[in-house]
């Protein structure tokens, strides 16, 4: 208990080290989801339009 | 040789290629960052002048190199695409600024809360953070072109030419600490002579720093297969492939 | 490649090295406002501005620290190992400031020659070691070759 409270610690540093690495988590994580949202939101836009092709081509 | 370049040259194989190597890059990504930490918080001793707050090192300075190495990589891909007028190029160049301008504000951002304990201030004007600082205005700005010419070919490259012209800007960054005195210490690891940093500190820090170049492989082939399916939407493979899921 | 592509190549390269060239120039007559501190020789030379507020970097002198106990007003001695200066501070110091540490210090030069300083900042070298290793290396007497090498233009 005491070595994990000395872990976060981190010597007196903690709040640097921590922000530091949480920062970084949080950014390097939004570059990844970020794409992943739009990529699939493009997908989803392309059956769409597809599918209303199609009705189109059917219906005429 | 060449045959295999303009093949992957071309939006469809591009695609495919990036599609299959992407989850390589992105799982050995996290396997080094799970190693890297590790031998960043455990392995690694305490540094006998600045103590526990050195660990921030291990994410500030493959921060701050793939800073500039994702700059190359967008100015190199902008001049291909000038060059050769390929597509993928394009895309390429315009998927690497946000994760450049993203590392350059992390190197920016931990260097500051690392700044703060160890030299007494969250910033200075020398010229090794001013320089630092430019890099990530040069990235902005390149993001801002892209968002303000509505024609890609346009877009592409007005982008190439300022981020070509933007390559001056690292060697300064790099050698701004040799060059002039500066608050920021000179190199550890590009050092000529003895090595300046305990080989139990060092080894981490190379496995983070392979770990971000595979992170940046795998969220650059996720954004440039991105942009690529978005320039080609109306093309009849991509209907084929991602629409109709047509295997290959 | 065809001509006119090679063409484009050219101006390309053009460019990038115009710029480059004019970007360096620029820096070479900027140099000198992009110093960030200067060191004892120089404003013992008279290089340092006299009537404004500027910067000293140097090795703080072991044994030259005297501290107030009633306030936080410190004095040391500043050395680039050829020249001295003296320094006198009132404010909070750095966790890195220590005897044979490198600082740079912001303020300006009184008529008795001593820099008072108005804002105190470590600089540390880019030597990264525990603390076992750096004993070890003090105990062999070789720690002036890995501290000493900052701080110093």
């Amino acid at each position: 208990m005491e070595q994990l409270e000395n872990f976060f610690h981190m010597g007196g540093y903690g709040f640097y080290v921590w922000l530091s690495y949480g920062i970084t988590l949080i950014v390097l994580l939004l570059n990844y989801v970020m794409p992943r949202t739009r990529e699939k939101k493009l997908v989803d836009r392309l059956n769409q339009i597809s599918k209303m092709k199609g009705q189109g081509e059917n219906e005429s | 040789m060449w045959k295999w370049i303009t093949k992957y040259a071309s939006p469809m194989h591009f695609y495919l290629l990036a599609n299959r190597l992407t989850p390589w890059f992105g799982w050995s990504a996290a396997v080094l960052f799970a190693v890297g930490l590790y031998g960043a918080f455990f392995y690694a001793p305490a540094d006998y002048q600045q103590g526990e707050s050195f660990r921030i090192i291990y994410i500030h300075v493959p921060s701050a190199w793939m800073s500039m190495f994702v700059y190359m990589v967008m100015a190199g891909a902008g001049a291909a695409g000038l060059i050769w007028k390929t597509k993928v190029s394009d895309a390429v160049a315009r998927s690497c600024a946000p994760l450049g301008a993203s590392f350059t504000f992390l190197a920016l951002a931990t260097g500051s809360l690392w700044g703060k304990p160890m030299w007494g201030t969250w910033w200075v004007w020398d010229a090794r953070l001013t320089s630092e600082l430019i890099l990530l205005f040069l990235y902005l700005g390149y993001i801002a072109l892209q968002s303000a010419i509505d024609d890609r070919r346009t877009a592409a490259r007005a982008g190439a030419i300022l981020a070509l012209v933007g390559v001056v800007n690292i060697p300064i960054i790099h050698y701004s600490v040799i060059w002039w005195n500066t608050l920021h210490q000179g190199p550890t690891i590009s050092k000529l002579d003895s090595p300046s940093i305990h080989i139990d500190m060092l080894i981490p820090l190379l496995v983070m720093a392979l770990a971000f170049n595979l992170y940046f492989a795998a969220m650059v082939l996720i954004r440039a297969r991105m942009e690529i399916v978005e320039q080609e939407k109306n093309s009849k493979w991509v209907q084929e492939l991602i629409v109709d899921k047509v295997s290959v | 490649m065809n001509p006119k592509r090679k063409k484009l190549l050219f101006t390309v390269i053009f460019i990038v090295a115009g710029v480059g060239i004019a970007t360096g120039l620029a820096l070479m007559a900027f140099q000198e406002n992009l110093l960030y501190f200067y060191s004892p020789t120089q404003i013992k030379d008279g290089e340092a501005p006299g009537n404004r507020n500027f910067r000293i970097g140097g090795l703080v002198v072991n044994g030259s620290v005297v501290r107030n106990p009633e306030n936080l007003q410190v004095s040391f001695t500043l050395t680039d190992t050829m020249n001295n200066v003296d320094v006198s501070y009132d404010g909070i110091l750095p966790d890195l400031f220590r005897e044979g540490q490198g600082i740079v210090a912001n303020g300006a030069i009184n008529s008795d020659g001593v820099f008072i300083a108005n804002e105190v900042l470590a600089k540390h070298d880019e030597n990264y070691m525990p603390a076992e290793v750096a004993d070890a290396l003090e105990r062999a007497g070789v720690e002036h070759n890995y501290k000493n090498n900052q701080a110093l233009p």
